[in-house]
Order: structure tokens, then C-alpha cells, then sequence
């Protein structure tokens, strides 16, 4: 039915490698996200500082060229450092680390979508009634128990369309992931098309892939928000 | 990075002494993809809210697979996809369109953001008041002066915030045009990191210039929210 010419198996991993790149990049800039947002609600002025400067400049650049930026100089800069710890300990034999594609892609994807989230993150925080925090402490919770049980619950439900948002756009930027080397759906489909002077079909394939990947995770994020919207009332009209 | 600067910050601002290129290019890319994604998507969006299903869902599909694939995805398909076609290579007219790499970019472009543009125009004309209706219609308005006074002017206006992120996302989206060898401001910066073997300075300059284009739209949008939205201060 599906005319491969052989390239089944390559997409497929690629397909395998998109998905592993999305949720690792996801799970690494949810943490960033709310370690950021944290930071931008703190008192203190130099750490919400910095988190403004890094969600202002990461949120105003184009993910590309921070992706080429970050992918490039991160290999430089961490050869710079083994050689500087080599020359400093010259009796620890220091090997060269080498970052292979998917770990700078994650790294970047993370690092990039974290201020997304840290955004998104602090609305949601906000939205939380100041009320219930100051009630939870008045219980004597300790501040990590009052995150755990109060916070963090209640304000998963106010970022939860936003995160649904950011998880698509961050499914999509892989795509882009691509173009610093990575074997994933979109490059696989592109060696598949020329190999097989078939562009146009494998790169429809390719396009169908991430269809059947968005169109999932929108079922997935509707029974999410279900979940977490157990006891909220609804207006009727 | 003094040198990059000096030597490329021809080619970055725009011209390479022979094409468009740097600032120029990207800027050129970002309104006409924005154009024709606005023009696009105010009849899109009006059939998206259509009742009949023969009008809407196809719109709706369109909107489906262009805002649920990525656009690099969308531009492969448009730029080496269609080329690789038979017909399209021996249509004359469609050859020599689907030959340049600028065609493509700007085709795909505005396909992308009409995509995107015409879901948030739909969910604006979706917000309209029921009542603004009604006093049109009671006035005695057919139903093309009902849109075009009363519906199209409320929901660009309702729509200007989220619209001027979609036009942010599409700079952002313009710098995948140099895999279509369209010499925007990445393209040029990738130049100049092939020529010196410095990443951080050649991608940074063209941070630094995309930061101020961002910075330039979000104050020309802020401007207009304060003029279009006046009447919703508080």
C-alpha cells in the first residue's frame, strides 16, 4: 500500500527521534519554566533580573538562530574548557566531550522554550488566589508543601493552555533540529525523497507524520485538561 | 567580530552589491507573507464560521494541516517537493515560478501565517457581541454592510493582540527562508561563519539585529493597540 522503496525503517527511527526530542525538550524547559518563573516572582532584584533579560531575549530572537548559535559555540566553548582543565591538571587526562546533535537539540529546544514557559508559568502562578497560599501557611505547611499541595495543582489548570501551546510549537521546532544534523522524520524523509527522486511524496509523508503526532497529543492534552479541571464549575449559559 | 562587522555590514543592512539581502530581505519576506496571510484570512475566516459544512470545513482542513505541520515541513514540500513533480516541470508557467527560491518562501509564507491568521480572526468574529448584531440588523443592513461595519472592524480590532504575535512568530519563521538559499539575515551571518570560523560573533550580530526588529514591532503594535482599542481604557 505505502510505497517505501525501503526507507520504512529510517523513518520510522526518525519518527521514533522526533518524539524523544519533543518530550526530553519538553520535560527540560517545564523544569526551566518553573525555575524561571520562580525567579521572576522572587524578592529578590538581581535573580528576577536575570530571568526578565533571559525570557526578554530568548522570547525576541528567532529560535533558529539561537539554535545555530547555541549548537555552534557550545562545541567551542566546551573544547576551550577541557583544554583550559588540561592544561590546569595536566596529570587528569581530559578527553574532548562531544556534543552530538540530539543533546545540543535538546539543550537549546529546552533552553529556548523555557522562557516560553516561564512566561506561561508566571500568568498561571498569578492566577492562583493569594488567599488560599496565605491559608495553607496559616495550616502550618512548610513552603515545599504548600507548592506541592496548593500551588502546583491548581496552577497546572490555569497554564495548562498555554503548555498545550508550547508543546505543539515545540513539536514543530524539531523540525528544525534537522538542520544542525539530526536524523529525524523530517531528514530521513528528505534522504528517502532523494534517493528515490520521490520528494514530493516523502516529504508529504514526513508532513503527515507530525499531523498524526499533533493530532494525538490534542486528544491527550483534552483529557489532561478534564483531569485537572476535576471540581471546577463551569458557567452556563 | 569587528571584522564581520566591517565587512558584512553591507550585506547584513541590504544589498550584497547585487541582490537584496541582511535586513532588507527579511523585512521584505515578513510583509509580504504578512500581507497576503491578512488578505487571505479575512474571507477564510468569515467561511470558517460559516454553517454550511461544504464551506467551512475546508477551510477548516486548511487550517488543520498548515497549523499542524511545521513550516520548514511546508516549505520542503513547496520548494523541492513541487519541483520534483513532472508536470510542474513541464508547465512552463509553473516551472519558472517553482524555480526560485524566493516564489517558494514567500509562497509558503503566506500560506503558513494565512493558516494561523484566519484561526484568529474566526475566534474573533466568534466573539462578537450578539447584541451588535441584532442593533445592525433592526437598523435595516443587508448582510454584506452588516460584516463589512459592524463584524470585520470589531473582530481586527478584538484581534489586534494576538495578531501582533503571530506577525513576531512569523519574523521569527522568516530566518528558515536561507534553506531556500533566500539571502536573509541568517543566510548572510552563515556566510560570514563559514568565512571566519566565529559562530558566536557572526549568529550573535544577527540576534542582536533580529532582538531590534522585535523590539520595533511589538512598540509599532503597542502604538496601534493605543490607537485601534482606545475606546477599552479603562
Amino acid at each position: 500500500m505505502l510505497m517505501l522503496n525501503g526507507y520504512g525503517p529510517q523513518i520510522l527511527a526518525g519518527t521514533v527521534t522526533t518524539v524523544e526530542l519533543s518530550v526530553l525538550s519538553l520535560l527540560v524547559s517545564f523544569f526551566i519554566g518553573l525555575v524561571g518563573a520562580s525567579a521572576k516572582l522572587s524578592k529578590g532584584r538581581v535573580v528576577s533580573a536575570i530571568a526578565t533579560i533571559y525570557t526578554t531575549i530568548v522570547r525576541g530572537v528567532p529560535d533558529l538562530v539561537l539554535m545555530l548559535l547555541i549548537f555552534y559555540s557550545l562545541q567551542i566553548w566546551l573544547n576551550s574548557l577541557t583544554d583550559y582543565l588540561g592544561n590546569v591538571q595536566s596529570y587528569v587526562d581530559i578527553e574532548q566531550i562531544n556534543l552530538d546533535p540530539f543533546t545540543s537539540g535538546v539543550i537549546t529546544l529546552g533552553f529556548i522554550y523555557g522562557a516560553y514557559f516561564t512566561e506561561t508559568f508566571r500568568g498561571a502562578f498569578l492566577a492562583v488566589p493569594r488567599g488560599q497560599l496565605e491559608a495553607a501557611r496559616s495550616f502550618g505547611m512548610r513552603p515545599a508543601q504548600v507548592f506541592r499541595r496548593i500551588l502546583f495543582p491548581q496552577m497546572m489548570r490555569f497554564a495548562l493552555p498555554g503548555l498545550a501551546n508550547n508543546w505543539q510549537v515545540i513539536l514543530k521546532a524539531t523540525a528544525l533540529v534537522s538542520l544542525i544534523g539530526l536524523t529525524d522524520v523530517v531528514k530521513a524523509s528528505q534522504n528517502a525523497g532523494e534517493g528515490t527522486f520521490r520528494t514530493f511524496y516523502f516529504m508529504s509523508l514526513a508532513g503527515l507524520v507530525y499531523l498524526a503526532l499533533t493530532t494525538i497529543s490534542n486528544g491527550v492534552l483534552f483529557l489532561l485538561e478534564r483531569r485537572f479541571s476535576v471540581g471546577v464549575r463551569k458557567a452556563v449559559l | 567580530m569587528i571584522y564581520i562587522l566591517q565587512n558584512y555590514w553591507q550585506a547584513l543592512l541590504y544589498s550584497d552589491g547585487y541582490n537584496m539581502t541582511g535586513v532588507a530581505m527579511t523585512l521584505w519576506l515578513l510583509v509580504t507573507a504578512c500581507v497576503i496571510g491578512f488578505f487571505m484570512a479575512i474571507p477564510l475566516a468569515i467561511a470558517r464560521n460559516a454553517r454550511n459544512p461544504l464551506i467551512w470545513f475546508p477551510v477548516w482542513l486548511y487550517t488543520f494541516i498548515f497549523r499542524g505541520t511545521p513550516l520548514y515541513v511546508q516549505l520542503l514540500i513547496i520548494y523541492t517537493g513541487f519541483y520534483s513533480l513532472d508536470f510542474v516541470r513541464n508547465t512552463a508557467p509553473l516551472n519558472e515560478f517553482f524555480r526560485q527560491g524566493i516564489n517558494c518562501t514567500i509562497l509558503a509564507f503566506g500560506l503558513n501565517t494565512g493558516a494561523y491568521t484566519t484561526e484568529i480572526f474566526a475566534g474573533a468574529i466568534r466573539e462578537t457581541a450578539f447584541g451588535e448584531i441584532d442593533a445592525a440588523r433592526s437598523l435595516g443592513m443587508s448582510q454584506f454592510k452588516l460584516y463589512q461595519r459592524i463584524i470585520i472592524p470589531g473582530a481586527l480590532r478584538r484581534a489586534l493582540p494576538v495578531y501582533s504575535n503571530e506577525v513576531i512568530l512569523m519574523l521569527h519563521a522568516t530566518t528558515l527562508a536561507f534553506t531556500a538559499t533566500v539571502p536573509d539575515i541568517l543566510k548572510v551571518a552563515k556566510d560570514a561563519y563559514s568565512a571566519t570560523y566565529n559562530p558566536f560573533a557572526s549568529f550573535s550580530i544577527a540576534a542582536v539585529l533580529y532582538l531590534c526588529i522585535s523590539f520595533g514591532l511589538i512598540y509599532a503594535f503597542r502604538r496601534a493597540e493605543q490607537h485601534f482599542l482606545a475606546f477599552l481604557k479603562p
